[in-house]
Formats: structure tokens, sequence, C-alpha cells
């Protein structure tokens, strides 16, 4: 595949998988680095294309979103949304505190 | 009790035997059940088999009566969430995970009387074309165990096509109900984007992702369609059928055009691949069918234009799986590193590389060049199918550029395994429907047509899949299975 050099260092893949909240040993970081930079060079041969005046498409509906009436239905209870939590407490789900 | 023969046996036909007497579903069950303990343990298809409920299921259906497709046994890819029944989307995040709810599709399955076999391998969140990410461990091609059975929805076409169930579902995001059905020898619909409700399946990328039938023959992927399609109050992208689909009837292709992109044709189509599509567009003249060449100029920026949208969207929709509500939690002192250490350890390295991907693409600095750019070039892909299809019913390609590659043979090239989706994946990016059928085999191996229409043309495609498919008379059952061996 042929692309254009997209430079990606340790350093910003460490950052992007910060913003993605995903924990990286250096293996990771280094093959990841080598990895991403080989896909985002093929993708950035889309970048030179000369079609700034197009609008862009998130989807293909060509129709309006199917809306449902808004009435009140019976949900899930207490118990089933706890059902599945990894670390439930009493009636809510238990975290870690936040900050170190 | 006795004994059903399984082997090559369609959805309709199954039905019928049904409906006559001639068995019950019970045993029906009982005899795809017998043969998921012979052969399911070196084919690895299906990740969750519980044959007391499955039997119970079938008896359940034979005591109110086995009226149009009730009884019939049908197996779901385990992306779509089954209640009560284990769902993991092929990701040890997931391990353990029991929904509340059943997708739409399988509350449409269960009303029509279907009866659930179990649920199907598949690449990790269906992020793959081969079912070798699965977290779980891959599945073998029931043609030829050396190689993948492709993907993401590898399970359910494995097990359609070795006889473990007659037909199934499979998700499509960028061909993983096509590429598969492709590689296994099946028929595989990439229904129109938003005829099927995705309520309940396991989100990768809602803006190209749709539920579609896997089956032995075009008539019984119309009659799986007319199951599951519909609109849904649960699914707010889901506006429905324009009309009812219709069982099709092979016939002659007088007066219909097919368009035919050659020059996307090219470069980097398998010799014996061509062969086979070349012989299709002669079968296709001969049935009074008439060829146009068609240009889709955009068409080839569609690898690069998916390896952003579509991990833009997985890195946002993944970003549910934290640790807290469900799936698996790693433990730390504080909540920042326990989501890290969570995904860390749940996430396995293509799904780690797609939310990677998508993050960048969608950060500051970025956005414009990547996300926006990709969409831009997602309208004009759209408009090249839409120009052609006004002097066209359809265009014809073939679904994958090889037959089933060997096991092994892309993992350690991410681009190599994303382009095996390049005549799938621009139809994601445009919303319209697919038809994959049979079209004979490449040394030994199967390969895929595929029949690419306007939106909402699906009827249209079937009838033409059913035409190819008579003239083409292809055997769905791998040589090794036929002659009645169990």
């Amino acid at each position: 595949m042929s692309g254009e050099r997209i430079e990606l260092g340790p350093d910003e893949v460490r950052h992007v998988a910060t913003l993605a909240r995903l924990g990286l040993d250096d293996a990771e970081v280094e093959r990841l680095a080598g990895e991403l930079q080989s896909i985002l060079g093929h993708v950035a041969t889309i970048s030179a294309l000369p079609i700034a005046d197009v609008p862009p498409t998130a989807h293909s509906l060509d129709v309006a979103g199917a809306l449902r009436e808004d009435v009140a239905k019976p949900g899930v209870t207490r118990e089933q949304a706890l059902a599945n939590a990894p670390d439930p407490s009493f009636d809510g789900f238990r975290v870690p505190p936040i900050g170190s | 009790m006795a004994a059903v023969d399984v082997i090559g046996l369609t959805a309709e036909r199954a039905a019928a035997m049904l409906r006559e007497g001639e068995c019950s579903s019970e045993e029906l069950a009982t005899a795809y059940l017998e043969r998921i303990e012979a052969f399911d343990p070196a084919l690895h298809a299906y990740l969750h088999v519980d044959p007391e409920h499955t039997l119970a299921a079938a008896r359940a259906q034979d005591q109110s009566g086995n009226v149009g497709l009730a009884g019939v046994p049908i197996a779901y890819k385990d992306l779509l969430s089954t209640k009560g029944v284990p769902t993991t989307a092929g990701s040890k995040i997931l391990e353990g995970f029991i929904p509340l709810e059943d997708a739409d599709v399988v509350a449409r399955g269960n009303a029509a009387g279907l009866v659930s076999l179990g649920k199907t391998n598949l690449d990790e969140f269906a992020m793959g074309s081969s079912t070798e990410h699965s977290a779980y461990g891959p599945t073998r091609n029931p043609w030829d165990q050396t190689r993948v059975p492709g993907g993401s929805s590898g399970g359910s076409a494995a097990v359609v096509a070795a006889g473990l169930a007659p037909w199934s579902l499979g998700t499509d995001t960028g061909g993983s109900i096509r590429q598969p059905a492709a590689f296994c020898g099946l028929v595989g619909l990439m229904p129109t984007y938003g005829t099927v409700s995705r309520f309940g399946v396991v989100a990768f990328a809602c803006s190209l992702e749709q539920v579609g039938p896997m089956t032995l023959t075009v008539r019984d992927c119309a009659l799986l369609q007319q199951v599951i399609a519909g609109g849904s109050e649960r699914d707010a992208t889901c506006v429905g059928l324009r009309e009812p689909i219709v069982l099709p009837e092979p016939g002659r292709l007088d007066g219909v055009r097919f368009g035919v992109p050659w020059a996307e044709l090219e470069d980097g189509v398998d010799l014996g691949i061509r062969e086979r599509f070349d012989a299709s567009l002669k079968l296709a003249t001969e049935l009074g069918a008439e060829l146009v060449d068609v240009e889709l100029p955009y068409a080839r920026h569609g690898l690069a234009a998916y390896y952003v949208i579509a991990p833009a969207e997985a890195s946002a929709n993944l970003s549910r799986f934290d640790g807290v509500r469900y799936g698996l939690r790693v433990d730390a002192p504080d909540l920042r590193s326990m989501y890290e250490a969570t995904r860390s350890a749940g996430f396995g390295p293509e799904v780690k590389r797609r939310i990677m991907i998508g993050t960048y693409a969608l950060s500051a600095g970025y956005h414009d060049a990547y996300y926006v750019q990709a969409q831009r070039v997602r309208t004009l892909i759209r408009r090249d199918f839409d120009f052609a299809f006004l002097g066209v019913d359809a265009i014809l390609l073939p679904t994958a550029p090889t037959t089933a590659f060997p096991m092994g043979a892309r993992m350690d090239d991410p681009l190599a395994m994303y382009a095996n989706d390049i005549f799938t994946l621009p139809v994601n990016l445009a919303g319209i429907p697919a038809l994959s059928i049979p079209n004979g085999l490449v040394e030994g191996l199967p390969s895929g047509l595929q029949i690419i229409g306007a939106a909402h043309t699906e009827n249209a495609l079937m009838r033409f899949g059913a035409a190819f498919e008579q003239a083409i008379g292809f055997d769905p059952v791998p040589p090794a299975l036929r002659g009645g061996a169990t």
C-alpha cells in the first residue's frame, strides 16, 4: 500500500492512549507507533483530494429518524441494572476514588 | 427417534418437513446438536451452545404446532444480545455478560418460532475479516480447515457451511456478512441501511452496520429477511421496508442492465476470482441481461475513508466499556487507572488499534483533515453509486478479491487484512444493499459474486441472485461432507 509518510512518535501514541483511556506498555506503544504510521499513511491518501466544497455525509439515511410516541413504559429494575456490574454496592455501582 | 439428515438441508425444506410432520422440531434440533458435538471442537464456530435450552425451545414449538417457519433452528452471531444467554461480542471485556433483553432481530426470530442453536464466533466487536481476532480463538473454514472462514461473521458462516445450523444471522459493517459468505460458499445479504433494527446489536460503527441473513440459498435469504426486516421503535435509524420482501423464483434476466466497474478490477484481484467473475458475466448475457460499463471513481478511496469513519465511531462506541456497569474490571487505586487497566486487559490488539486510529482521527487538530475529509469522500462514493444506478439495475463485482486465505497469513499486516474488504466496504459507506452468492470454486475454494443495488432494491437483487444461482448450479456442501456422511 502506498501512502504518505506520517510521523507518529511514542509520546504522541501515549497522548492518544491517554485520551482513549487505554493503558499501554512500552512494547505496545512501540508496535502501535509503527502500525498507526502505516495505516494513517494510507488513510492520508484522501487528504490531498480537492473536495473541500463537498458536503460531508454522517450517515446514509435519506429520511429523518423514526421517532416513537413519548410515553412512559416500564424500564429495568435496579436489581436488573446492577446484575452485570463487577462491583455493585447496595443500590449503585461502586468505583475507586477519583484522583490519586 | 429417527435421525434427520441435515447436511445441505435448507431452512425452506426444514420448515416444509416440520409442517408436513416428517420430523419434529426436537428431532431437527437434536440432529444439529449431535453434529455440533461431533464437529464443532475442530471448527470452533460456536462460542455458546446450551442443548437443554435449545431442546426445550424446540419442544415448545412442537407443542404449539409448527406453522410457517416455527420450529426451524437458527444460529446467532455473538454480537446480538440474547436475553439471559451470555453475549460476548468475541471480547474478554464482555466475558460473562448476560443481556437483560433480546436484540430486536432475535425477538423477531423468537416471534417467528425459530429455535436458537447457539451463539457464533466472530472477530472481537466485529473488527476483522478472518475471525482470527476473536478473543476466544479462531474459527476454521469447513472447506479447508487450514484456512480462515472470513469475518467478522466467520462463525455464522462456518456453522451453515458445515451443516451445524440451517441458516444464521451475521452483521455487516464493511463486508462482515458478504465476505465470509463468499469464503464459505453461502448466500449473504447486506440489507439497505435502516431496514433492520440494530437495537441490541453490540455497537461497532452505527452509521455503517446492519444485521443480515447467511443461508444456503437465495430463497432462504429472502425468508430470513422477511423475519428480521421492519421498523422498530427501539432504533431511531430503523425506518423499515418500502415494500414487502418476496420469495424469488429463478428465471431469465431479459432486459436487466448490469453495470460492471471495470477500472476497479484492474489491480489486486486474484486470477481465479477474475475468471469466475468473467464467467458469471457471460452467464448474465446468456440469460438475456445487458452489460454496461460504469465508473465508480471514488470507490477506490473507500478503504481510506472507511478506516477513518469506522474506527472513529468505534472509539466513541467502545468508551462505554469502563469496568463500571458490566463486564471486566481490573482493580486499581484510582478511577482513571482502573479505566486504563480494565480496557488494556479487556481489549485485544485489533480493537486497541482501531480505538487508537479513531481517537487520533477525532482529536484536536486532526478532526477536519481526517474525519470530515473521510465524510466528504463518503458523499462522493454515494454520488458515484447514485449516478451509476440511473443507467443500470444493479452493479456486479467479486465479493472479495481472493478466496479464503491461510490462517495466520494476514495477522501481521493490518493493511493487507483491511484490503480484503475493498469491494464490500463502499457499499456500507453508501448504505445500499448487496447480495453475495456462491460463484463456483477456485482451486477447490468457494468464490463470491456480489450484486449491488440502489437503496431498497432487495427484491430485485434476490431475483437476479436466484437466476444466477440456478444457472451456476453451485453445491454448497463441502466435498468432505457429501454423500450423507456424518
